[in-house]
């Protein structure tokens, strides 16, 4: 278990390096020369040139490629464009506001683990109907659609939530306030996902020949789902939540535009229409290194609870 | 492959002396899901018929209008016909989706197929290239992608491709796994077939089912993904209608007429309830593990 760990740790590294290389690459190839648009069209070309030696522009792209890992290991991402502040900083005053969102709609949606559950438990039951017809409507609304029905009904016309930002973040109450229908948004979906994902996996778990070993040794019903079944049908669920992060925090970007929330998403969406180099990698490099360990956590929990996937491993 | 799965399913059928269809048939939910579905695509093929306007004909004297007799869903700001413009943005929607989820499904099956049933070392070549591909938050990739090809239906359907083939390798290689040990795979090996007949005749149809159930679930998001795409200004070009740039106007323009927003989610719901409506069906009736089971 400690090797796969650190196995994984390692592989995670050489992944968010290879990601953040190709990215590189692909950011410095889109046309729009980022000297112009700091210096804005009046600039006298010595003043560009002048800026492209110093950010490096001027060399080739393995070299820019290089000067950016040197950077990266001794703590400096760079600096942003417009107002010269340390990327590093801009990003992690963002990230907390990111981070907040995702994890509770993450939590949130581990609502649907009982549903599903129990729904399995008494297939075909009158539960099961309700609630199968419930989540399966629920997966079928898009966080952008979710999202804009919520602010339109609920900020705009009845005026019960705030229309735009994260609130004050002092004041707890008004923050979480803020996050309701953020939150909402992002998590609705995923509940029903979940619940369907656990219900069919579980379905599947207890047809299986160790589970009605069990049953016929009279285990009694909770503790052969609890101790034999569960673990093996969440497996899925966990997997996707994992493999999901991704998703999730494209919709965050998408969520954070709607209501107008600060956050990596937005922050990455201004930066991106700006072309604003330095600031686009940090962020990038920041929900990289967030989905990565997103799956690798998935990955471990899943061996914590499945140790053949270990040994398949090794 | 696809026969010897449809024989199975066709023997499982037979036994239990109904078919396919009159199963899906006895369903509501299944009825609702197809019905949507069907309905959706007679609308996207025969939208010239269909759309009582010319989606991109404007008349600014009635714009921001709320439904009536001769617009049912409102006008937008240039006064256009909002149902004909999401008339039009299905034809989009379907074609983003169909294409790039079935190129999606077809490339990472078989690279997770090989991940999972391959030898170690080309499993982690493409591990390695799944989780590089999944690390990028989709919207991120899309952006960098638009910015260098420029946006088209093109870029979009590239853009879903090279994003969602991950998702279904992993479950692939997954279900793999836990097939490499199965009793009758290793009969087949021990009879000596070969590695890409092991897993073209009983690896691949017996891990098909739920790679098939996610990707008609997957239906949704691929929609609501170019949606939001276009919502962003990244999709479609402003004149095509599509269902995300509609929305976008509707965004724009939440003060001044809810109808916009409120008659452009109405599509996106409808289709994607369609397709999971029909994909939780579908699962039930291609999985005769699970009915056996009950």
């Amino acid at each position: 278990m400690i090797i796969y760990t650190i196995k994984r740790v390692l592989l995670a590294s050489l992944i968010i390096a290879c990601a953040v290389s190709t990215m590189f690459v692909m950011i410095h190839a889109v046309p729009g020369d980022p000297a112009n648009v700091m210096l804005g069209p009046r600039a006298t070309p010595e003043i560009k040139e002048a800026l492209r030696a110093r950010l490096h522009l001027d060399q080739p792209l393995s070299t820019q490629l290089f000067y950016f890992f040197k950077g990266l290991i001794s703590g400096n991402f760079g600096f942003d464009l417009r107002s010269n502040r340390p990327v590093l900083d801009i990003v992690l005053e963002q990230l907390p506001h990111t981070f907040i969102l995702v994890s509770s709609a993450l939590i949130v949606s581990t609502l649907g683990i009982p549903v599903g559950c129990y729904a399995a438990i008494h297939r075909n039951g009158k539960f099961d109907r309700i609630v199968g017809a419930i989540s399966v409507s629920i997966i079928a609304m898009p966080a952008i659609v979710v999202g804009l029905y919520l602010l339109l009904f609920f900020s705009v016309e009845l005026r019960v939530f705030p229309v735009i930002g994260a609130g004050d973040s002092e004041e707890w109450l008004d923050y979480l306030w803020h996050l309701t229908l953020p939150v909402i948004t992002i998590s609705i979906a995923w509940i029903g996902y979940i619940s369907r994902l656990v219900r069919a996996s579980m379905i599947e778990v207890l047809s299986q020949n160790h589970v009605r070993m069990a049953k016929a040794f009279g285990l009694p019903e909770t503790r052969v789902i609890s101790r034999y079944a569960l673990r093996i049908a969440v497996l899925p669920s966990i997997t996707m939540m994992g493999v999901s992060v991704a998703f999730i925090l494209s919709s965050t970007v998408i969520t954070e535009i709607i209501f107008a929330r600060p956050g990596l998403g937005s922050l990455l969406y201004e930066s991106v229409l700006s072309r604003n180099y330095p600031l686009v990698m940090g962020t990038v490099l920041v929900s990289t290194i967030f989905i990565v360990g997103g799956t690798t956590i998935a990955d471990l929990i899943n061996a914590a609870l499945d140790p053949r996937a270990v040994k398949e491993n090794d | 492959m696809a026969l010897d799965q449809k024989k199975e399913v066709q023997n499982f059928s037979d036994g239990l002396s109904s078919g396919v269809i009159y199963r899906l048939y006895k369903d509501p939910m299944g009825v609702v899901g197809l019905l949507i579905v069907v309905s959706f695509v007679v609308i996207a093929i025969f939208a010239d018929f269909l759309a009582p306007y010319d989606p991109s004909k404007i008349d600014i004297l009635n714009k921001l209008q709320g439904p009536s007799a001769d617009h049912l869903f409102g006008t937008d700001q240039l006064g256009r016909d909002t149902l004909s413009r999401l008339i039009y943005g299905t034809q989009i929607a379907l074609m983003v989706a169909g294409v790039s989820i079935g190129l999606a499904v077809l490339i990472g099956s078989i690279l997770g197929a090989i991940a999972g049933y391959g030898p170690n070392w080309l499993d982690f070549v493409i591990m390695l290239l799944f989780d590089m591909v999944r690390s990028y938050p989709v919207i991120m990739f899309a952006l960098a992608v638009v910015v260098l090809f420029g946006p088209s239906l093109f870029t979009i359907m590239a853009i879903i491709v090279a994003t969602s083939f991950p998702t279904y390798g992993r479950l692939m290689r997954t279900q793999t796994q836990s097939l490499r040990q199965a009793e009758y795979i290793l009969s087949a090996r021990a009879l000596g077939l070969g590695m890409p007949r092991i897993l073209v005749r009983h690896v691949i149809p017996n891990t098909i089912g739920p790679i098939l159930i996610v990707a008609s679930m997957d239906v949704p998001f691929v929609i609501a993904l170019e949606a939001g795409l276009s919502f962003l200004g990244l999709g479609v070009r402003p004149p095509t209608p599509s269902w995300g740039s509609i929305l976008n106007d509707g965004y724009t323009y939440i003060r001044n007429s809810k109808w916009i927003l409120i008659s452009a989610g109405i599509p996106l719901i409808l289709v994607t309830i369609g397709f999971t409506f029909l994909g939780e069906q579908l699962r039930d009736i291609f999985d005769p593990k699970i009915d056996r089971g009950s």
